[in-house]
Formats: structure tokens, C-alpha cells, sequence
């Protein structure tokens, strides 16, 4: 096994994140395609034996995992080249706060992919169909039943009126991400970094939001629009991530597997 | 030289344990910071300006400059004030701390707040969830990472220990109110006395609210829950 091993699937965009922090690291790594569409491998089970899931950064036989985590560990273990986060610390504070901010609100189904597939479980939290109406209704019990809305999914798996709820929470997303963009040329400033290596691979996933949902992501977050195609010019984005038609065509395959038509 | 600690604010409320982790870190860190209470069901105009994505405490001003998340505002203190460090330095210590951090918002927190929110017949299903997680914890202590250690942190209480230990005492409310047993000190030894090690600190004793305080609050809220008036329980 080389040093540096990543466990991964090709279309997962929490991978492509990681495949991105190692290319502007320059850092030489085996690539493991995981099927997580099958058994899942040994190595896979003993180095996220909590989440089961990819990605995985295997660093000299040590797993860490968790796409975000493994960023930042991506660029501490390589400090002297590329800095992925700013050095002042509420520049980080900022950066880690936005990146998270992508997790909660941006996710895609492979954020779930062992659960996706078995059970269908992130379409029930989709359509909140919570057993128990008099849970639901009170704020303090929402607190506690911390259901993820996978807001970017949503778009596709949903139709008619629920779709279209989905659709203008995803608009207000994209225009928060928008004003926090504001004129800069990366989230990060002058420096491509960490919050741009967490919404990247999900440029790939524009097309499909747009063409399932009816809108247009030029129109309603022109400059988050243009930073996608700037993210696109660089090698280690380019190289990472997947051609939108081809997840246009796995999202076509996720519809008929959960019936969404 | 690390900046003065005397323009630090925090909004929070008394009975978050998110708040009460920024809390336990500033005394920790010897750091001293202005407390302002939030009313969440009425937030003041300070919160809703420095947190309008989230609404959410706790929230840390420093030079009126909003921090926002517990564990992001955790990692800010440590590299703002580095004596008395919280997270490890070493990147891949940094990363299990994180991943276990990450664990217990993820999982083990909603795992105890879904047995608290449970009606009778889910509770079973939901004890078993926390117990499932807490297994997982249980076995990090016993063999994994950080078998042989006083705290997740070593000789001294780290951001693990602030995270899953700013919350843990809800485990003995839920207990009472819920009358259900969730850490049975035999079947999660090391958890347990490693919550107990936790709270007997100081710096701890002095954050955590009276426990019949959060009695009262979670009975409150779980009435409400349930939808039965006082009398009616």
C-alpha cells in the first residue's frame, strides 16, 4: 500500500473534495474506488468501522475520515505548500464556518450512501414525514430530532409543490453563498481554499438542480455562477470533478431506483 | 503576545450545552468575557444581526466580531490565546479529535435528544440507538485511540472532552425524567468513570447548571412535548 491511500467513489463529491486537496498539495496518493453500490471492502469496514462510508484518507495506515476533516488534515500534514486555509484566525474561523455551512445546506445523496440505497431513509427526512405530529410541531422537539435536510437533492427527488418549496429554499441558499462571495474571486479572497474546496464538486450537480427544478443558478446567483467556472479553470477541480451530463445521468438512475418520476 | 481578553462577549443560554462549552473553554484558558443570556423564544437584536444564518447561540463577539458554531468558536480560542491548548497539535490527533467531535453532534447527540423526544412506545429503539453509539465511544476508550488516557485529551481536558462532556449531564436528566437507564456504569465502565473524572473538575462544577435546574427545564419541556398540562401528568 502507498503512504497515502484515498477510499472513494467516482462520482461522490465529498471525495472529490479530498482529490482536490491533494492535487494543489501535490500530493502522491492511491486511488481506491470503493463500490458503494455493492459489498463494501474490508479495508473500508476497518478504517470507518463508525460511518462505513467514503471517503477515506489513509495516511501511513492511519484513517481519517470525514470529507471536511480531511481537508484540514490534507493541509496540516503538508504545511509547507498551498495553504488551503487562511493563517489569521477569524479568517479561519470564517472559512471553517462557510465550509460547514455547505455541508448543512448543499448536500448531495452520497453524503448518506449506505443508508441512500438500503432504505430509502434521506427520502422519508425529504418528504419530513415525521410519525408523531405532536412532536413536529413544537420548535424544542425539532431541535432535538435534528433531521438533515439534504436541500440540493431535495430538487430531484421531489415534485410538484414540495419540489417547488425546495427549489426557493435552495434559491435563498444560493444567494446566501452569493453575498458571502460577494467580489471576491474565491470564497477564500485571492487564494483558492477550503470553502471552495467544499462547494466545488458541487458545480457538477448545477445542471441537474437547474434541469430537474426549472431555474437557472446564472440568474439567481450570478457571481456564484461565474466562481463555478473559474473553479473549473483550475487543474485540481478539472481533474477531480465529474462531467455534469454525467451526473444529469446518475441522477436519472437515482429517480427510477426511488421512483421519482 | 496573545491579544487582551477584554472585548470578549457571549451570547448563550443557560441550558445549552453548546453555550456551556465556550464556557468551560474560556475558564479554562483563564480568559475573562462579558455573558449576555439569550431568551430563544425572543431573540435580541444582537443575535439576529451577528448570526442571521443560523439564529443560534452561542455566539462569540471578540472586537464586536461575531464567532459563530461551538466548535469553530473552540478552535478560534485555541489559536487566538494558545496557553492552555485545547485541540492536540499533532495534525492526526487533530483529525480524531474533529472526526469524534463531529461523532457526537452527528450521532450521539441526536441519539439522546430522539430518546427525550421519543413517546413510550419508541423509547426502546431509541436507548438502544444511544446505547449503540455509546458502545462505539466505549470501544475507543477500551482499545482505540485513546485507550489508557484520563481524558480524550490526555492528562487534562481537551475539545473532546468539552464536547462530549457539555452534554453528557444530560444523560442523567433524561435518565430521571425518561426513568430509563442509559449509562449503566457496567456496561460502559470507562465512559462512565471518565464522565464522572469530567465532572468533578473545577473549572466544570463551576459551568454545568444545578442538576435540579435542568430537572425542572426538561420535565417543562417534555410536558410540553407530550401535550399534557401539569396537572394532567
Amino acid at each position: 500500500m502507498k503512504a497515502v491511500v484515498l477510499l472513494d467513489f467516482w462520482a461522490s463529491p465529498f471525495g472529490q473534495r479530498c482529490r482536490i486537496a491533494l492535487a494543489e498539495k501535490g500530493v502522491e496518493y492511491e486511488y481506491r474506488e470503493e463500490n458503494i453500490l455493492g459489498a463494501k471492502s474490508p479495508l473500508l469496514l476497518k478504517s470507518n468501522p463508525v460511518y462505513k462510508k467514503i471517503p477515506v484518507l489513509i495516511h501511513d495506515g492511519k484513517p481519517v475520515c470525514e470529507s471536511l476533516i480531511i481537508v484540514q488534515y490534507i493541509d496540516e500534514a503538508w504545511p509547507d505548500r498551498a495553504p488551503l486555509l487562511p493563517a489569521d484566525p477569524y479568517a479561519r474561523a470564517q472559512a471553517r464556518f462557510w465550509a460547514d455551512f455547505v455541508d448543512m445546506k448543499v448536500r448531495s445523496p452520497y453524503a448518506d450512501a449506505s443508508h441512500e440505497f438500503d432504505s430509502c431513509s434521506s427520502l422519508r427526512i425529504a418528504t419530513n414525514n415525521c410519525a408523531q405530529p405532536v412532536c413536529s410541531q413544537h420548535p424544542l422537539t425539532l431541535f432535538f430530532m435534528y433531521q438533515f435536510f439534504e436541500y440540493g437533492s431535495r430538487l430531484w427527488k421531489l415534485k410538484g409543490e414540495a419540489q417547488a418549496a425546495a427549489k426557493e429554499e435552495f434559491i435563498l441558499i444560493l444567494k446566501l453563498l452569493e453575498g458571502e462571495l460577494g467580489a471576491k474571486k474565491y470564497f477564500g479572497g485571492d487564494a483558492f481554499g477550503f470553502v471552495d474546496i467544499a462547494l466545488a464538486p458541487f458545480v457538477s450537480w448545477f445542471y441537474s438542480y437547474e434541469t430537474c427544478a426549472g431555474f437557472s443558478i446564472e440568474e439567481a446567483a450570478p457571481k456564484v455562477a461565474a466562481w463555478g467556472k473559474r473553479c473549473m479553470d483550475r487543474k485540481s477541480v478539472a481533474n477531480a470533478v465529474s462531467h455534469p451530463d454525467k451526473i444529469y445521468e446518475m441522477v436519472g438512475v437515482l429517480k427510477k431506483k426511488f421512483g421519482v418520476e | 503576545m496573545a491579544p487582551p481578553s477584554d472585548d470578549l462577549k457571549l451570547l448563550g443560554s443557560w441550558a445549552s450545552s453548546y453555550t456551556h462549552r465556550v464556557q468551560l473553554a474560556l475558564k479554562l484558558k483563564g480568559l475573562a468575557f462579558e455573558y449576555a443570556e439569550e431568551d430563544l423564544a425572543d431573540k435580541s437584536p444582537s443575535l439576529l444581526l451577528h448570526n442571521p444564518v443560523y439564529k443560534k447561540v452561542p455566539v462569540l463577539l471578540h472586537r464586536g466580531r461575531p464567532v459563530l458554531e461551538s466548535v469553530i468558536i473552540l478552535h478560534y480560542l485555541d489559536e487566538t490565546w494558545p496557553d492552555v491548548p485545547l485541540v492536540p497539535a499533532d495534525p492526526y490527533d487533530r483529525a480524531l479529535a474533529r472526526f469524534w467531535c463531529h461523532f457526537v453532534d452527528d450521532k450521539l447527540g441526536p441519539a439522546v435528544g430522539a430518546v427525550f423526544a421519543s413517546p413510550s412506545e419508541g423509547q426502546a429503539a431509541a436507548v438502544e440507538q444511544v446505547h449503540e453509539n455509546l458502545r462505539l465511544v466505549e470501544r475507543e476508550l477500551r482499545e482505540g485511540a485513546f485507550a489508557g488516557r484520563r481524558f480524550f485529551g490526555g492528562d487534562k481536558i481537551g475539545v473532546l472532552d468539552i464536547v462530549l462532556g457539555c452534554g453528557s449531564y444530560w444523560l442523567a436528566v433524561f435518565e430521571d425524567v425518561m426513568e430509563v437507564k442509559l449509562v449503566d456504569p457496567e456496561a460502559f465502565p470507562l465512559f462512565h468513570s471518565w464522565l464522572r473524572d469530567f465532572e468533578e473538575q473545577e473549572e466544570v462544577k463551576a459551568i454545568i447548571p444545578a442538576i435540579d435546574r435542568l430537572l425542572e427545564y426538561a420535565r417543562g419541556v417534555r410536558q410540553m412535548m407530550l401535550g399534557l398540562s401539569p396537572q394532567q401528568q
